[in-house]
């Protein structure tokens, strides 16, 4: 039994320590909102929150996360009115959205650590997430937009 | 606006208020709505008004990103008189109804959803405003012509009614013969647009998609391909795979193995230990190299005849001076963002089906034929699709097949995954393709001659879905058949050499229109530098006949400041194309830097007619410019001995952030007959790019991806 901490809440699961994150938090905790892109860490659809830092959760070893605190996108905010989930509404983000959850987690991080990022810090920050939808440009003006409404008070 | 209505009304159980679509061309009785239970299974439902006020629209077209989930309820809401964000919206099940009002199968493709629907769903939302403004009329005593509707309600007099009160009523009532459509000078959401109806469960994880089907019992299976295509299984040994804890099951199907698990990395660790002899066929001849040899010379003869005028041999032997360019187009995945999967269940003559797909009713009946039972025993389920741009639409139905092989061999319902390296080397591609193009220009530089040949496999033929293989399939010579500067040119020849091949091939966003924009607006552009004169100018030229061409590439000229001269090391490039009834027109500004390109910003202008949801539209140009990116910059798939090399995204690369221009979109104010969106940025993007390339470098680029060229900047 392996126990960590997803959302808030203590679970504990009887997996492999080496079974990935991604795969405990989907099949075995059934959340699926993290999604499955790639694999391999190249696309970023898995993002979650490993102690509050981003990370690839494909290729995570359920071990690391043991003892530790998992946010994923379902605990990103408590009503969808995290500053940027709410920017990426007013902006009309999402297109087939399945890369959005790992958008939004990776963009959490970078808000966080920076909260008035240039184009630049974008950049550095969401390169690792593809959008196949080619969402980017949206992307871009809502981390912004969001930027902006940060002092608003919603938790990061 | 009268219209003839093709809608029926009926009640649903509970007493609510159902509107479905007759069939025109089936009996007319068993289109007739059938009451069904509140939040049940409607068939040929497109719209619902329950007794607690709930509106629900059923769509017979399916979200993949391009946002009909938001478009078509709109259309209406705009004749119900509703807040769309009073709506529910769902996907439809397979139903006659909800066939393509054009192309007659169930079918969300070819750009074709919005002006394809734009009577029907407008229709049902009149009708049923008809109905329910009658209803109120009958219960108030106040004459019809004095209610009027408002945001969910009938006011009759000084009496208000919710829909929800009146919808038990309204469903006692015989649909309208004849319904009237609000004018234009009317609309509230039509050409204003809508923010997306399902930005919010796309924003918080909500959002099912097929690969996130779960429930108890249901078991997840990967399938070990054969490598090479047209490969079979000669023998496998699961010993270790049925090692690997949470492995449960090991079956072979066609084509494969597949490996049934409690959860997808036990199936793929089993699928890692499995071993498997492959007789891989005689698919291991192929190679992209020799491929290209191969077709570059049939690319040198005539092909059979898609468009012919004059005699463009003797035109090209007169002319001033020969432009000769060859061309050559790589395989290319969809790679939508969600891996293909599916969920099967079987029970008894039943099976029920969980899976993005763009073909249901195909998919049904496929299904169906496979496990020979009747098509209405085999119910399609559709969640959101994670991108399909054409993928998700294949005729012989081969990744729900699969699932259905693979449920059936092993008795229990099963969610069948591909990885992202199934998806990249399992095929349905973009097909290969090279083109031989020939021009001659006259003393003034203007085309007098052309001759072009084509040579690919047929998707249509392949397909088999419309009719035998046509002798020339237009979907591989569509874009330069009927291209506006062709019909300027007195002498020309358009011939397609059709191929086959042991790949498996698909319609691709935007495509014959992905090859054939890049030959044309490539060289026109070579053309216009000929000639000596600007590439905007000598297109302007010869499309002084093509008024929406022209309003495109007019506009974006304009916006873009074509003629004003860029910051140091930056320069332009220009591509105008139609596809599927609308009109691009494309500028991007690149710079060169470390002998690569770097697409600085992109300028848009697109004629589609009645722009529906114009921030819809946009966010469709933005889509499809970073889609033609892509295929721009890294878009390859190459075979060695019959296999595919690209595993991923490191080595099938896909624009990200960091290559993200900054985009903007300009829609002309067109009066013009509707077309599409999700495709038609694709086809200018590239050509675009490469002719500010030339701009830049002086080197023309006739084998995309760019990537495979070094790029030197000019002194
Ligand atoms: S699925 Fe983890 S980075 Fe792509
Ligand atoms: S919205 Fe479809 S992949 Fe990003």
């Amino acid at each position: 039994m392996i126990s960590l901490t997803v959302n808030g809440q203590p679970r504990e699961v009887a997996a492999d320590p080496n079974m990935p994150l991604l795969w405990v938090i989907r099949d075995l905790l059934g959340l699926t909102g993290t999604k499955f892109g790639c694999g391999v860490a190249q696309c970023g659809a898995c993002t979650v929150h490993l102690n509050g830092e981003a990370v690839r959760s494909c290729v995570t070893k359920v071990s690391r996360a043991a003892g530790q605190q998992v946010t994923t996108i379902e605990g990103l905010s408590t009503n969808n009115n995290h500053p940027l989930q709410l920017a990426w509404q007013e902006a009309d983000v999402p297109q087939c959205g399945y890369c959005q959850s790992g958008q939004l987690m990776s963009a959490a991080v970078l808000l966080r650590e920076n909260p008035n990022p240039t184009d630049q810090d974008i950049d550095d920050a969401m390169s690792g997430n593809i959008c196949r939808c080619g969402t980017y440009p949206r992307i871009r003006a809502a981390i912004h937009q969001a930027a902006k409404m940060h002092q608003g008070g919603a938790k990061s | 606006m009268n219209r003839r209505n093709f809608i029926q009304s009926g009640a649903i159980l509970g007493g609510g208020l159902l509107i479905s679509f007759t069939i025109p061309q089936a009996n007319k009785l068993s289109a007739l709505a059938k009451p069904v239970a509140a939040g049940g299974f409607t068939p040929n439902a497109f719209l619902n008004i329950g007794t607690d006020n709930t509106v629900t629209v059923t769509l017979s077209h399916v979200e993949m990103g391009q946002g009909i989930w938001t478009t078509l309820p709109m259309l209406l809401a705009e004749e119900l008189d509703v807040d769309l964000d009073q709506i529910i919206v769902r996907h439809g099940g397979v139903d006659k109804a909800y066939n393509h009002t054009i192309y007659g199968i169930q079918i969300t493709g070819g750009s074709s959803s919005t002006w394809s629907e734009f009577d029907r769903y407008r229709n049902a939302g009149a009708t049923a405003r008809t109905l329910l403004t009658q209803a109120a009329a009958q219960r108030s005593g106040v004459a019809v012509t004095n209610c009027k509707t408002e945001k969910g309600f009938v006011l009759a007099g000084d009496k208000k009614f919710s829909y929800g009160e009146l919808a038990g009523d309204a469903a006692k009532l015989p649909a309208p013969q004849q319904v009237t459509l609000r004018p234009p000078s009317d609309w509230k959401y039509i050409g204003k647009g809508s923010k997306r109806v399902d930005a919010q469960v796309k924003t918080n994880g909500e959002a099912k998609f097929g690969m996130d089907m779960q429930f108890s019992g249901l078991l997840t299976a990967m399938v070990a391909h054969a490598p090479v295509f047209g490969g079979k299984v000669k023998s496998f040994d699961a010993t270790k795979a049925k090692a690997v804890p949470g492995v449960q099951q090991v079956v072979e199907i066609p084509g494969g193995v597949a490996v049934i698990a409690d959860h997808f990395w036990a199936a793929q660790q089993g699928r890692k230990a499995l071993q498997v002899t492959w007789d891989n066929g005689p698919g291991t001849a192929l190679n992209t190299t020799s491929q290209t040899i191969a077709y570059k010379r049939l690319a040198a003869t005539k092909g059979v005849s898609a468009q012919a005028k004059g005699d463009a041999d003797a035109a090209l032997a007169k002319s001033a001076k020969h432009i000769s360019a060859e061309y050559v187009f790589a395989y290319l995945a969809h790679a939508p963002m969600e891996p293909l999967n599916c969920t099967a269940k079987i029970d008894g003559d039943h099976c029920e089906i969980w899976a993005g797909t763009q073909l249901p009713g195909v998919d049904q009946a496929n299904v169906a034929k496979l496990l020979n039972m009747k098509p209405e025993n085999i119910k399609i389920n559709i969640p959101f699709l994670g991108g399909g741009f054409g993928r998700r639409a294949t005729p012989a139905s081969d990744f729900v097949i699969e699932a259905v092989h693979i449920a059936k061999a092993s008795g229990k319902p099963v969610k069948m995954v591909w990885t992202r390296e199934d998806d990249m080397k399992s095929g349905y591609y973009r097909p290969f393709f090279v083109h031989n193009v020939q021009v001659g220009l006259d003393e003034k530089g203007m085309p007098m001659a052309w001759n072009h040949n084509i040579v690919g496999q047929s998707i249509m033929g392949e397909a088999k879905m419309f009719g035998p293989p046509p002798p020339v399939d237009d979907t591989s010579v569509e874009g330069v058949k009927g291209s506006p500067y062709l019909n300027t040119v007195p002498d020309h020849y358009v011939g397609l050499h059709t191929t086959k091949e042991v790949v498996p091939i698909l319609w691709f966003r935007s495509v014959g229109n992905t090859h054939t924009a890049y030959a044309m607006e490539t060289i026109v552009d070579e053309m216009a530098y000929a000639a000596g004169q600007d590439p905007v100018d000598y297109r302007q030229t010869l499309l002084k006949s093509s008024p929406r061409h022209l309003a495109a590439l007019n506009l974006v000229a304009a916006k873009a400041n074509w003629k004003t001269k860029l910051a140091p090391g930056r320069f332009k490039g220009v591509a105008v194309h139609e596809a599927f009834g609308s009109y691009v027109a494309i500028i991007a500004e690149v710079s060169i830097v470390d002998n690569a390109v770097r697409v600085h910003k992109v300028d848009c202008a697109i004629d589609c007619g009645l722009a529906v949801n114009p921030d819809g539209v946009k966010a469709q140009m933005e889509s499809g410019i970073i889609f033609g990116l892509t295929m721009a910059l890294y878009g390859e798939l190459t075979l060695k001995d019959g296999q595919v090399q690209q595993n991923n995204f490191y080595d099938y690369r896909i624009a990200r952030m960091n290559e993200s221009p900054e985009i903007n979109v300009y829609i002309v104010d067109s009066k013009e007959k509707m077309g599409g969106a999700g495709e038609c940025a694709v086809p200018p993007t590239a050509p675009a790019i490469v002719n500010a390339i030339f701009a830049a470098t002086g080197k023309r680029i006739y084998n995309l991806p760019i990537m495979n060229t070094k790029l030197i900047k000019q002194a």
